[in-house]
């Protein structure tokens, strides 16, 4: 029977579907939190909070939402037009077989990527020991005594370790040496950072050019090993050499190799960087991956990013947890020694994980595969008259080709396979994991003359030798903790995950109401491109042509972003916000000099900003100039103008987050960008919360010049706990032509760093090939690959087409009344601080997000935020940000995608936590002995038989609603960070630990 | 014996009559700091200015510079507080001093803080 239907077509096919998806409040929870604020309607509360003088002057203009399914469709024709090619152009970047079990149990699964930066240990000890893992096995192939949690990538991580080699050796020296043959994306990299810095790089273009800089003046060197056209050089008389100069050795070094080569660590390297990417994540045209960082124990003070540390719980037992915070840049400011804050945590429990699955043996067999099938390859080509470069290899050949070079290219692409074009007349040739004996073979077939036999795998099969020079053989063990030797059945494997993800609370258990984080849904159609082949199995110095999918995501998703912030052109490179920053004060270095106006080099930042901006400025050259904020939070303008004036012929930028960092819509945003503008300087409007403005307000609109955004905050990346990020730049007109970019060459995988570079031969000019982003006045790359964290772009992508213009604005709209709704039900219990003017006797508003103030509990009571966030563990959610941006305060963020009786849920947490702290103030329970100070209380507490403490292990367990929600228990107790910090300890715990 | 104290809450004992001088950080700069877990201390040997970076402390929540109070050259370095950075809370006047100097102008003390202004100083900071 047909039934009349009550909906148009239209409505029916509900292309809108995506929305109250992502949105958790329906339109009855709406009119309930609106009841609760006072405010008649969402309209009424948005025009209370945003100030008139902000609000945009049109809507955003993107096409109209698409329904799921229909934005997947529309995404895979885009992801059609990327072909993938066999790669074989290596330089960092190499297929893998990612193991299914890592796959979809890490990779593609929300425990694990929707967990946030393990701030709070106790919640986070699964991903935290799977980084300890991670650390392990960097130090246990590179030889050296610590590593980092994983750094952005190869080309950052050697820029970082340049500068902390500057910071920690005696020399004085300005010069930093790069071998000519390290990857070509590195030195740019190395050559943009070290531009603001003074730092003097020189590239070593031959054997000859690097022995006589030896020689010289220098504070380090870099060299790559094997080196990026595959040659293994000794280096170990070249680190005496240096160190009698008191200069750093950096080594760049391929951690695969490493299962085979005498690792740096044994031949006195002072520092090693590198990728793990080719440890089982996809290339995803460039990122995310880990790279990572390992130095000298005497460095360890100075290591720049995430260093994961045991120490012990409040029982006495071992428990991770980030060690050495205060040298972040949270705390250090301007004086940091890096702005890097995300680390890649994702990619680098993949990593980990890949060592785990495939142990000591496992690793040695796959790398020794490649690099037999490398000397088959070799013997082969020799017999086709293609006599490779001598100089070992491990699974990288060149090839002299000369004329032919560009006809063997060809034959190669018209096979569908890549090559990669070393100078002009060299063929590279790189094997990996995924190399199979028809590759082998196909690549003869590639380089054979028309008619010439081919060379058969018979031939060479028998008695082969890899080609890594006899001295330069490892000989000792690696990976021999148990956890690498213990979990090779994939039951075995599969479980283990499970166990390390259940210890975690991540965003597919409860609310994480971190503020300035923006914890928001990482919906599962947004992912699930991100491990389509079309994009994961793309080589990112792939020839340009290939990549076309990826371009026009590029292009879209830029245009989209435009829409929304209100600026001419966007440069998604930057694959951190902080990196998108310091690309930013960049740009306004670069325009200021463009001006003839060098001297131009004072930032103002407020004192309430986020360390990373001044951290930012002085790695950009600038001095920091800190101006006052007024006690609502808000900056100073008295203060702001008198700066502007001393400094007026000086004055570089301005450094300002909008809404501010205390979460309030400053009215006078506007006058204050103007006041900067007539002194000459730039507005820099930190993109940090921008989820309180997309399609309210644009910062291009309202004064702003530069500003990065977070797409792994508001355009719905997921933490992956702790990286990746993408943090794209965002600039007014006048500052295109200075956005970041890379040299033509690079980009369109034939090799020159900047055409000074080294080769096989002479040094020769790089071809001027392919069209690059105002080359003549670009800051240069500031990440490894072009388009940066390329692969997750997809992400945001699907975000923005499926919400649409009012999608997003809705959703603007409800993240602002779900903080307004917290702050309105928690003001009896715990003060708001900085919210704004009530109008008629009622209280203020918030932004997007809330600021409790908790200091006056503990003259009462002796209860800090600290304790209170504990607590919160107890209750099953993750901690709000903990004394950020005022000590002892909360700063709650619900955003929009919560749910109402997720929020009541953690309202009610909130005031049964602050019912307790009254039974402490009426002094019913002691001071010291209570459940907030003894929290987060762990099953194996509540079960010992003796509980000797004044309130009841119900209490304790604080379940609220009679187990309707699952009772998170944590695995550790309260964390000691002193204990750990005193006896710095980075690696995999000994089994004896936990006896 | 004279203890003198600067606004960024060093304190500078005076040795006797040789002008040698002791510098460790206030009871209040401790409380502030929290649970120290490390010092960096000066070279030994090497003068510094007045107000010059001479040292890091570092706790579980912050780190803090060390400045040199006045200009002196640094004859000794606390040992025992390099491998027990605890004694900076536990004993900052006495058992946690971070270095010891040859001071270079007398003069430059009268400018510090006695004990009753730097009482009323911490107080208000």
């Amino acid at each position: 029977m047909l039934m009349q239907s009550a909906h148009s077509l239209h409505e029916l096919e509900n292309p809108s579907e995506f929305i109250p998806r992502h949105i958790g409040i329906d339109a009855a929870a709406e009119r309930h939190m609106l009841s609760v604020i006072g405010e008649a309607s969402r309209q009424a509360l948005i025009d209370a909070i945003v100030p008139r003088s902000i609000v945009r002057s049109r809507p955003m203009e993107l096409p109209a939402a698409l329904t799921e399914a229909a934005a997947l469709a529309e995404l895979k024709t885009i992801a059609a037009r990327n072909q993938v090619f066999k790669s074989f152009i290596g330089q960092g970047y190499h297929g893998t077989h990612t193991p299914g079990v890592i796959l979809r149990n890490v990779l593609e699964n929300p425990a694990w990527y929707t967990a946030y930066t393990p701030y709070q240990a106790e919640i986070s000890q699964g991903r935290l020991e799977a980084l300890v893992n991670f650390q392990t096995m960097v130090c246990d192939l590179t030889a050296m005594p610590i590593a980092n949690a994983s750094m952005l990538d190869e080309a950052t991580a050697a820029a970082e370790a340049m500068t902390l080699a500057r910071r920690s050796v005696k020399s004085t020296s300005n010069r930093f040496i790069v071998a000519g043959d390290c990857h070509p994306q590195t030195i740019e990299v190395i050559q943009t950072r070290a531009r603001p810095l003074g730092i003097d790089v020189l590239l070593a273009n031959s054997a000859t050019e690097w022995h006589a800089a030896l020689d010289g003046d220098y504070f380090a060197v870099l060299a790559q090993y094997p080196s990026t056209s595959g040659r293994i050089d000794d280096l170990r008389g070249d680190v005496q050499k240096v160190h009698a100069k008191h200069a750093a050795f950096i080594v760049a070094a391929d951690l695969l190799a490493l299962t085979l080569l005498v690792p740096p660590g044994e031949w006195d390297a002072d520092i090693v960087v590198g990728t793990t990417q080719r440890l089982g994540m996809p290339m995803g045209a460039g990122g995310p991956h880990a790279a990572y960082l390992a130095c000298r124990d005497a460095f360890k003070r100075s290591l720049p990013g995430r260093l994961v540390g045991v120490s012990i719980d409040a029982h006495g037992n071992p428990a991770y947890r980030l060690a050495l915070q205060t040298r972040e840049q949270h705390i250090r400011r301007e004086k940091a020694t890096s702005n890097i804050c995300t680390a890649q945590v994702l990619p680098a429990v993949v990593a980990s994980m890949y060592a785990v699955y495939h142990g000591p043996h496992g690793l040695e067999r796959i790398a020794q595969r490649i690099a037999s099938y490398t000397a088959i390859l070799a013997q082969g080509l020799e017999q086709l008259g293609h006599v490779p470069r001598p100089g070992g290899a491990f699974d990288t050949l060149s090839v002299k080709t000369g004329d032919a070079t560009e006809s063997i290219a060809a034959r190669a692409r018209s096979l569908r396979v890549n090559l990669r074009t070393y100078f002009q007349d060299y063929l590279c040739i790189s094997l990996d994991e995924t190399t199979t004996r028809d590759d082998v073979a196909l690549l003869w077939k590639i380089f054979a003359k028309d008619g010439q036999p081919l060379p058969s795998f018979a031939q060479f099969e028998k008695g082969i030798a890899p080609l890594i020079p006899t001295e330069l053989r490892r000989t000792s063990a690696f990976l021999t903790h148990p956890v690498f030797n213990t979990h090779h059945s994939e039951t075995s494997m599969l479980r283990y995950i499970r166990a390390l993800s259940d210890k975690d609370l991540a965003l597919d258990r409860s609310m994480i109401p971190l503020g300035s984080c923006t914890m928001k849904l990482n919906a599962t159609s947004e992912m699930i491109p991100v491990t389509w082949p079309e994009f994961a199995n793309m080589h990112p110095f792939a020839p340009r042509e290939q990549l076309q999918g990826y371009a026009e995501l590029d292009e879209q998703l830029r245009a989209w972003l435009c829409q929304a912030t209100g600026y001419a052109g966007i440069s998604l490179q930057p694959n951190a916000g902080s990196q998108g920053e310091y690309a930013g004060l960049l740009a306004i270095k670069a325009f200021h000099e463009s001006n003839g106006q060098p001297r131009r080099n004072i930032c103002l930042i407020p004192s309430s900003a986020h360390g990373t901006n001044p951290a930012s400025a002085q790695m950009a050259g600038m001095r920091v100039v800190v101006v006052a904020c007024d006690a609502g939070g808000n900056v100073d303008m008295a203060d702001l103008q008198a700066k502007c004036e001393l400094h007026s012929d000086a004055l570089a930028a301005v450094m300002i987050t909008y809404p501010s960092t205390h979460g309030v819509f400053e009215t006078q945003v506007r006058e204050l960008c103007a006041l900067v503008h007539r002194h000459g300087g730039r507005v820099y409007v930190d993109g940090a919360n921008m989820n309180a403005l997309v399609g309210l307000a644009a910062p291009g609109e309202f004064g702003g010049d530069v500003s990065h955004l977070n797409l792994h905050k508001t355009f719905c990346i997921p933490h992956g706990g702790g990286g990746p990020g993408v943090g794209p730049v965002c600039v007014v007109a006048d500052l295109v032509p200075f956005l970041p970019g890379h040299n033509s060459a690079v980009q369109s995988g034939a090799y020159a760093a900047t055409g000074r570079s080294a080769g096989p031969s002479q040094a020769s000019p790089a071809p001027s090939g392919g069209s690059v982003v105002h080359a003549a006045t670009s800051v240069g790359a500031i990440a490894a690959a072009p388009l940066g964290n390329a692969g997750v772009l997809p992400i945001s992508w699907m975000y923005c087409r499926m919400m649409g213009a009012d999608g997003l604005k809705q959703a603007t709209e409800v993240a602002i009344l779900s903080a307004n709704y917290i702050s309105a039900r928690l003001r009896d219990h715990y003060p708001t601080l900085y919210a704004s003017e009530g109008k008629g006797g009622k209280p203020g508003h918030v932004a997007h997000e809330c600021i409790l103030d908790l200091r006056p509990l503990k003259e009462a009571s002796g209860v800090g935020a600290e304790d209170v966030a504990k607590r919160l563990i107890d209750y099953g959610f993750h901690a709000p940000t903990l004394s950020f941006p005022v000590a002892g305060t909360l700063m709650i963020e619900p955003t929009e995608s919560e749910t109402l009786d997720e929020l009541d849920r953690f309202i009610d947490a909130m005031v049964a936590i602050r019912e307790e702290i009254r039974r402490i103030e009426r002094g019913e329970w002691p001071r010291d002995a209570n459940p907030l100070k003894l929290a987060p209380h762990t099953a194996a507490s509540l079960l010992k038989d003796d509980w000797a403490h004044p309130y009841s292990r119900l209490v304790a367990a604080a379940v609220l609603d009679s187990g309707r929600h699952a009772k998170y228990w944590p695995p550790v107790g309260r964390v000691d960070n002193a204990y750990g910090d005193r006896n710095l300890f980075c690696s995999c715990v000994p089994i004896s630990a936990y006896e | 014996m004279t203890i003198k104290y600067t606004q960024n809450h060093e304190w500078i004992k005076l040795g006797e009559g040789s002008g040698a001088a002791t510098v460790g950080i206030t009871q209040h700069a401790q409380e502030a700091l929290g649970d120290v877990v490390f010092v960096e201390l000066p070279e030994l040997a090497r003068s510094y200015a007045q107000g010059e970076v001479a040292g890091v402390v570092e706790s579980v929540k912050a780190a803090a510079d060390v400045y040199m109070p006045i200009a002196g050259e640094v004859t000794e370095v606390n040992e025992a507080l390099r491998g027990d950075p605890s004694l900076a809370n536990s004993d900052p006047l006495a058992a946690g001093w971070f270095f010891k100097i040859r001071i270079k102008d007398a003069s430059e003390l009268e400018a510090l803080m006695d004990d009753t202004a730097y009482a009323q100083f911490s107080e208000a900071a």
